[in-house]
């Protein structure tokens, strides 16, 4: 891949093990700012346990991670989210006592400026703190088009809803690298044509995103760069195009059906 | 109004009322016991309900809470009200020493970890005889205010009442508040919370720290009250205690430990004429209690009564 330099968040030559097992060896991708970076790869191939890696699940055995430019492959993920990555789930993690808005309220936590003193004796820094949350995630929430949703449990919205729900949280944190893990899964056609609107929308505001996704079509359609995995190694990369012709990447992941859905892109 | 003013009113309204209805003085004690248990219990409740963690060691706090009350005058010849203060400041301390290590660890494993906690307090209390006078306890001295000695049923009916009502505000603050939302949010997915920023360690241990005040301030005015604190006041059973009054009351309700503090403080009070069963029925309710209101007393009750307009 050229041009790593310019990327805000680069995975270098990614290595992790479990037990005996090798689940990644030599994985990396670079995003950039703006850009949609697909990853794709069928079950099992660990883009997954790539998305858990960057974000600071999980620990990689050999590697490297940068955020704009700054080493973070040892990071926590709150200390990631603090430099601007954010996340989704693949088997979703959604506050579910919460309500709707509260999800989204819990995304904004690195942006209140309110201490727990403040909090305990409910000072007016903590109100300020709470109401300018609240009004941060309602509009998040709208943009998402959950905003008649926001009060009610969120252990009680459809699936979908509670994909754009947490689209909405990692997006309340202000991210500057997203990764979304299978956005659009178990989403009807309308929902997928909304995501990935919304995913259009977010990377046009200058955020890098970085897509898991089996949907051929979607991917087709927004990515800017595919990473294809098979079995914990890179399989290919390039454009979708270069992507959708390889040999290789049809035998092991699209198949002819597959290669027929991205085509319709 | 809003749920957590209606609390807050209703429960001054009961502790300003009810002393209309005591036949006798002997309901005073029993009142501001019911009031202090509640403060303990509370204190629980961000922790166990708030926060998601179990603590089967609260008693502990509220033991040295209630020995700094007897050591701090002999040892240090502080004034005893000095020492509630000191008591709070000891025990938040030990809980931030103690709750490093052990809040890693998750549900059985915390559970177990806590329990050797509370056993360990139990245990120093009992052997250092000549420190804690041992399993016969110890006196803790008259508090003086300005000359004015503190004493009787209902002054304390008054100061516990009123200790309540300030550790159920702030309870309800901190519920509300962006740290109760980031205890909440670990409560509910760990991983989610930890991608959005929060720093789940250190929240967790913030709430065990303030878990551990209230039952330290809670010990404190118990045993102001009783003049005297034996070793079972952080034993293993008061902490079960504890855990059932938060989970009997409804584990996500600040209100529900008040509840659930007063049930399991009257409960051994009114069913005395039962004699040697008087324990086996008290099971059997909260057995009850958990079967038919699973959500607890206080959220359960809501929900029927949302279910029912009247």
């Amino acid at each position: 891949m050229t041009g790593r330099s310019d990327a805000l968040l680069s995975a270098e030559n990614i290595g992790i093990s479990f037990g005996g097992l090798r689940a990644l060896d030599g994985v990396g991708f670079a995003a950039r700012a703006g850009e949609i970076l697909a990853i794709i790869g069928p079950n099992g191939a660990g883009k997954t346990t790539l998305f858990n890696i960057v974000s600071g699940l999980y620990r990689a055995t050999e590697g490297r991670i940068t955020l704009d430019g700054k080493d973070v492959t040892q990071a926590p993920p709150h200390r990631l989210a603090a430099l601007g990555l954010s996340r989704t789930f693949q088997n979703l993690q959604v506050f579910f006592r919460m309500t709707a808005l509260e999800n989204v309220m819990a995304g904004r936590h690195l942006r209140e400026g309110s201490s727990l003193f403040a909090d305990l004796f409910r000072l007016p820094r903590a109100r300020r703190a709470n109401a300018a949350t609240r009004d941060a995630a309602m509009a998040l929430l709208e943009e998402v088009g959950l905003a008649d949703k926001a009060e009610l449990p969120a252990g009680s919205l459809p699936y979908g809803a509670l994909k754009r729900l947490e689209i909405a949280r990692a997006l309340a944190t202000n991210p500057r690298v997203l990764l979304l893990d299978e956005p659009a899964a178990g989403c009807n056609p309308v929902e997928t044509e909304e995501i990935d609107r919304l995913i259009a929308q977010v990377a046009a505001r200058g955020v890098a995103v970085v897509l898991i996704e089996h949907d051929m079509k979607l991917v087709m359609r927004i990515s800017r760069h595919v990473v294809v995995l098979n079995q914990g190694r890179m399989l290919a990369e390039g454009t979708p195009e270069q992507v959708r012709t390889n040999p290789e990447v049809i035998a092991a992941y699209l198949g002819t059906h597959g290669v027929k859905e991205a085509s319709l892109a | 109004m809003s749920a957590r003013w209606a609390t807050l009113i209703i429960l001054a309204v009961i502790i300003g009322t009810i002393p209309w209805f005591f036949p006798s003085g002997f309901y005073f004690r029993v009142a501001a016991l019911i009031w202090v248990t509640a403060l303990a219990a509370v204190g629980l409740q961000i922790l166990m309900g708030q926060a998601g963690q179990v603590s089967l060691g609260h008693a502990g706090f509220v033991g040295i809470g209630a020995y700094t009350m007897a050591l701090g005058p002999k040892l240090l010849g502080l004034d005893v009200l000095l020492c509630l203060p000191l008591g709070a400041a000891i025990a938040g301390c030990v809980a931030f020493v103690v709750g490093r290590p052990i809040l890693r660890l998750k549900g059985h494993y915390l559970a177990v970890a806590t329990l050797g906690f509370g056993m360990l307090v139990t245990m120093v209390l009992v052997n250092e005889v000549a420190l804690t006078g041992g399993p016969d306890g110890i006196r803790i001295p008259r508090p003086e205010l300005l000359g004015w000695r503190i004493r009787g049923g209902e002054t304390f009916y008054w100061i516990t009442g009123g200790a309540l009502l300030i550790g159920v505000w702030i309870a309800l603050n901190l519920q509300a508040s962006p740290s109760g939302r980031a205890l909440a949010a670990l409560h509910d997915s760990e991983v989610a919370a930890r991608t959005v920023g929060i720093d789940v360690a250190a929240h967790k241990l913030r709430a065990f720290v303030i878990a551990a005040v209230y039952g330290s301030v809670a010990g404190g005015l118990l045993a102001l009250m009783n003049g005297f604190v034996t070793p079972d006041a952080a034993g293993f059973l008061a902490s079960i205690e504890y855990v059932t009054m938060v989970v009997i009351g409804g584990l996500a309700s600040v209100p529900g430990a008040v509840v659930g503090a007063a049930l399991l403080v009257l409960l051994p009070q009114t069913l005395t004429f039962l004699h040697e069963y008087e324990q086996a029925v008290i099971g059997l309710l909260i057995m009850l209690f958990m079967i038919f209101l699973r959500a607890g007393i206080v959220p359960g009750l809501a929900a029927l009564l949302r279910r029912r307009p009247a």
